[in-house]
Order: structure tokens, then C-alpha cells, then sequence
């Protein structure tokens, strides 16, 4: 695709799926300078495809106009990203910074060890939201599946709806809020006081994923930190 | 990894293009599993008159053996169908059972099954899935795990009547299930585990459970990971494990159900942009039933 100057507010640039390869696709996103005047991109018929929109590195926008499958919008670092669509396993893994907006429900494991940024997930996401999640926020507007926040180490995970089995098991030091019900908590997770500093970081987090669930309803959850270190009385467990 | 399509239809509409439709999911998700394909597929039943699928070893001449006995046959490759009288049955399946190079893979009213080695879209073509019509199709992509890539370790599994079942994912304990259903006078072909769960859930069946019951059984009587997709003469159903690592998900229309490893598989039905899509939860058990 030719770069071409172009005002603001101009036509999309638009990349579609019934004609491109995805390869081609990826390549011409990760090839974006941060100066790039090509700012404003929309991805046609997805179909489901994998990998889509991965390792973007400019501050651009795109759209992605459908359903994605595995890993959308993986490794983002500074693109803001909109998925028309429901989305597949690892949606956003290992975002670095930027912005991944999911107007459906999301697939297993989204946001996976991701780094920065934020993932907003409007309808459901399923098991394993947040796994090993190093620093990015991520709000859920629905539920959340089982083993959510799962060995998460940096970060916030706001679940406005309910949250499913073993929430935070192993978790190190991720912030997780719920509003609705936990059906259970996972080893080591415990609720945590609502301390001013963490209302805040709440409230923050809900102004800019655009969520109107108050933030007063939430109870915030943590590490109990009983199994940072090795403890003599758990050597018969091994 | 695996892959799984399925396809319900809860009314008759789409009927005549049920093979088209499964055969299309399939071949997408061969990246899944790209060894060996198979699918069964639930058509017309012929009153008074049983279906059984045979795979029948190269050199036979299974015409030789329909014709003398008057039995309806039909070949697809290396299976061929037989359409035999109730009342034959009994002396058609020993008759069967003496000849090494023919091996009885299902039974059923409605339900024939295929599979073998090689790609999906391959074998969709060989056994001519695309030109099939029928209620409802169960099909199954392999990257095989616990056993050979051969014609017998591809799914589906059937060990009952009418009824069949693929699995993504491997069991821990199918040798001591295996075991005990083996003392039960459940026959086993290979040392698969699919076939080990297709077992079980025959002989709950057997027992006069309902499907439901039958999965709720495997619930808790199974360890490992699984999706299952399952069907009978006139239902459809799946079950995940409480851990649920194997990917799922459903499309639901007023026309039908449908089932994919991933979405990808089912992007391609019609109405599929309306369609309800949700992932089935874990352990939850999934049942679908059409009036015949």
C-alpha cells in the first residue's frame, strides 16, 4: 500500500480479508512508523482468522470489522485497537501499551502476560482472563471464567460482573476487583481492604474503559502472600 | 490439538446441504489435525432395515457378499454400506465377523461413518461428504496423541447403535475404564482412549440412561482433559471438563446447533452473523433432541 498524505478525518484505510493474505496484512501494520501518517485502518471479513493485527508498534488505529480468533491484537505496543466482534483465545497477549477495545465476548486467556496498556472486554470473557498478566489493566464489563487473574503478577483486573472458580490462584502482587459474586477464591487470593489509593486506581480505570458500574460496588482482592517463600511445614506436599 | 465440527439441524431446511456445510468445517480446520479426518452422518432410515459400515480391506469384493445374502450395498472407497433386514441382522453381523478383511465400524438406523488417513478436505472428498444429506453430522480433524496415526485411531468411535463420539484432548485413566468395561462385554478395537469414553457412554446407554445421564456419568467417571461432541439417532450433545482447556464453541439459529474447535469453522453457515455464539461452560452438560 502506497502511504499517502491525507487530512485528518479522511477515509479509512481498509485491508480486506476476502483478498489479502493475512501475512500481508501483519506486514503492512508492523511496517508503521511512529510517524505515520497512515493512521486510521479498518480490517475487512476476519472470519475468525488468527493472529490478526499482532506486533503493531505505531500509535495508529485500526478496526477490525468481525469476529477475530487467537491472539488479536498480541504483542500491541501504542495501537488502539477495536474488535467489532467477539474474540478468540489470547486476545491482546503480551501487549506491551496501547489500547485493545472488545465489543464482544471474549475467549479464553485474554490479556496473557501482558505487559501495559488496556484491555476492555464489553461482553463476557472466559477462563483464565488475566493469566500471568505483568502490568496491563483490564476491564471486563460482563463475567469472567474460571481461574481468572490466574499467577497474575502486576496489574488490574476489574470484573464488573461475576467471577468464576479459583479467582487468583498463586497470585502475586495484580489487583483484582470484582462487583458481582466470586464463586470461589483460588490459593493464596484473599479480599483486601478497599484502601483510598485503590478506589481511586478503580475509579480511574472505570472512566477510561467507559463503565458504569459504580465503583463503590466493587470488593477488591489480592495476595495473601503465604506462598511467596518455601515453608517447611508444605515439604510433605512435594 | 485436534479438531471438532458439528452440525444439528432442528428443522429440515438445510437438510440438503448438511454434507456441503460439515465438509466445509472440516476442511477449515485442518490446521487442527491434519493426519487423519472423519466424520458420521445421520441420514434417511429405511424401516425394518439396519445400516451397518464396514471397511472393507483392498481385494475384497463385498458386492460378492451383499448379492448372495440380498442385502442393499453401497460403496464409498474403501467403506461400503450395507442395508440389511432386522430379522438378518444377527446371521449377517456372524457371517461378518468370520471374514478377516472386513471390519464393522458402526450400526445404526440412521447413522453411516467414515474415516480414514490423510487430509481433511481429502477425505470429505473420498467418502463424498459434500453430496450427503441428513439431520445431523458429527466430524472430527486428528493430530494424533495417544495412538497411531491409522484408519482405526481416527474419529469418530461408535460402539452402539446410532451412536458416535469424537474427543479433543487425551484421557489419563482409559486403561483401567477400558478394563472394566471390558468385563461388562464391551468390545474394544484399539488402545485409543476416544474409544475408551465412546465405550462408556454406550454402555450407560445400554443401562437405558438418557444422554444426558450418560454425560453426566463420564463427568464423573473420566480424568483428563476432553470436549466431546456426541450423537444419537435424533440428538446432539457436548460436554468440556471442569478445567476446560479445549477450545469450543457453539452457533445456535432457529434452524440449527453448531459446534467448531474454533470459530473459523463455523464462519462459513448461513445466518452465522445472527447466529447466537456462546462457549459452552465446563462440566456443564449440552443436549439437544429433534422429534423425529
Amino acid at each position: 500500500m502506497k502511504p499517502a498524505l491525507k487530512p485528518q478525518a479522511a477515509e479509512p484505510l481498509v485491508i480486506d480479508l476476502a483478498g489479502t493474505a493475512l501475512r500481508n496484512l501483519n506486514a503492512t501494520l508492523q511496517a508503521l512508523a511512529a510517524t505515520t501518517n497512515e493512521t486510521d485502518w479498518s480490517i475487512l471479513n476476519p472470519r475468525g482468522a488468527h493472529a490478526l493485527a499482532v506486533g503493531i508498534t505505531a500509535p495508529v488505529t485500526v478496526n477490525i470489522h468481525g469476529p477475530a480468533g487467537y491472539y488479536a491484537a498480541g504483542m500491541n505496543d501504542g495501537a488502539t485497537i477495536t474488535i467489532h466482534g467477539n474474540a478468540g483465545t489470547g486476545v491482546a497477549e503480551n501487549m506491551m501499551s496501547g489500547r485493545v477495545h472488545v465489543l464482544g465476548d471474549a475467549s479464553q486467556a485474554a490479556g496473557a502476560t501482558a505487559h501495559g496498556g488496556l484491555l476492555i472486554i464489553e461482553g463476557n470473557a472466559a477462563a483464565r482472563c488475566g493469566i500471568s498478566m505483568k502490568g496491563v489493566d483490564i476491564v471486563v464489563k460482563g463475567s469472567a471464567g474460571h481461574m481468572s487473574g490466574f499467577m497474575a503478577q502486576s496489574g488490574n483486573l476489574v470484573i464488573a460482573g461475576d467471577a468464576g472458580e479459583a479467582l487468583g490462584d498463586s497470585l502475586y502482587e495484580a489487583s483484582i476487583f470484582v462487583a458481582g459474586k466470586v464463586a470461589s477464591l483460588g490459593a493464596d487470593c484473599e479480599e483486601k481492604p478497599m484502601t483510598p489509593e485503590a478506589l481511586h486506581t478503580l475509579q480511574t480505570l472505570l472512566q477510561n474503559a467507559g463503565c458504569a458500574a459504580p465503583a463503590a460496588s466493587f470488593k477488591r482482592y489480592g495476595s495473601a502472600r503465604t506462598l511467596y517463600h518455601f515453608h517447611v511445614d508444605n515439604a510433605d506436599a512435594y | 490439538m485436534c479438531g471438532i465440527a458439528g452440525l444439528f439441524l432442528k428443522t429440515r431446511t438445510l437438510e440438503p446441504e448438511l454434507g456441503r456445510l460439515t465438509a466445509g468445517m472440516l476442511a477449515t480446520l485442518s490446521d487442527r489435525g491434519p493426519d487423519s479426518a472423519g466424520f458420521a452422518i445421520y441420514g434417511a432410515a429405511s424401516p425394518g432395515h439396519t445400516k451397518l459400515t464396514l471397511r472393507v480391506a483392498p481385494g475384497f469384493t463385498i458386492e460378492a457378499f451383499a448379492e448372495q445374502r440380498g442385502l442393499g450395498c453401497t460403496l464409498h472407497a474403501d467403506h461400503a454400506v450395507l442395508s440389511v433386514p432386522d430379522d438378518a441382522l444377527d446371521d449377517t453381523r456372524a457371517a461378518l465377523a468370520a471374514i478377516p478383511e472386513i471390519a464393522v465400524i458402526a450400526s445404526g438406523a440412521r447413522m453411516e461413518l467414515f474415516k480414514g488417513v490423510g487430509l481433511p478436505a481429502d477425505v470429505s472428498q473420498r467418502f463424498g461428504l459434500a453430496q450427503r444429506a441428513g439431520s445431523h453430522a458429527i466430524g472430527h480433524t486428528r493430530m494424533a496423541t495417544e495412538s497411531a496415526v491409522t484408519t482405526q485411531g481416527a474419529h469418530p468411535f461408535s460402539t452402539g447403535p446410532d451412536q458416535c463420539l469424537v474427543h479433543n484432548g487425551s484421557l489419563s485413566n482409559h486403561n483401567e475404564i477400558r478394563r472394566k468395561l471390558m468385563r461388562e462385554n464391551i468390545r474394544f478395537e484399539t488402545q485409543n482412549d476416544t474409544e475408551v469414553a465412546a465405550g462408556f457412554l454406550s454402555h450407560q446407554l445400554q443401562k437405558g440412561v438418557k444422554l444426558d445421564a450418560a454425560l453426566n456419568a463420564a463427568l464423573n467417571t473420566l480424568d483428563g482433559f476432553y470436549t466431546f461432541v456426541v450423537g444419537t439417532e435424533s440428538g446432539f450433545g457436548v460436554l468440556r471438563d471442569p478445567v476446560a482447556c479445549k477450545p469450543a464453541i457453539m452457533a445456535e439459529t432457529d434452524d440449527y446447533v453448531a459446534f467448531g474447535s474454533e470459530y473459523r469453522a463455523l464462519s462459513a453457515l448461513p445466518g452465522i452473523a445472527h447466529a447466537h455464539l456462546f462457549e459452552p461452560e465446563p462440566a456443564q452438560i449440552y443436549f439437544w433432541e429433534r422429534a423425529a
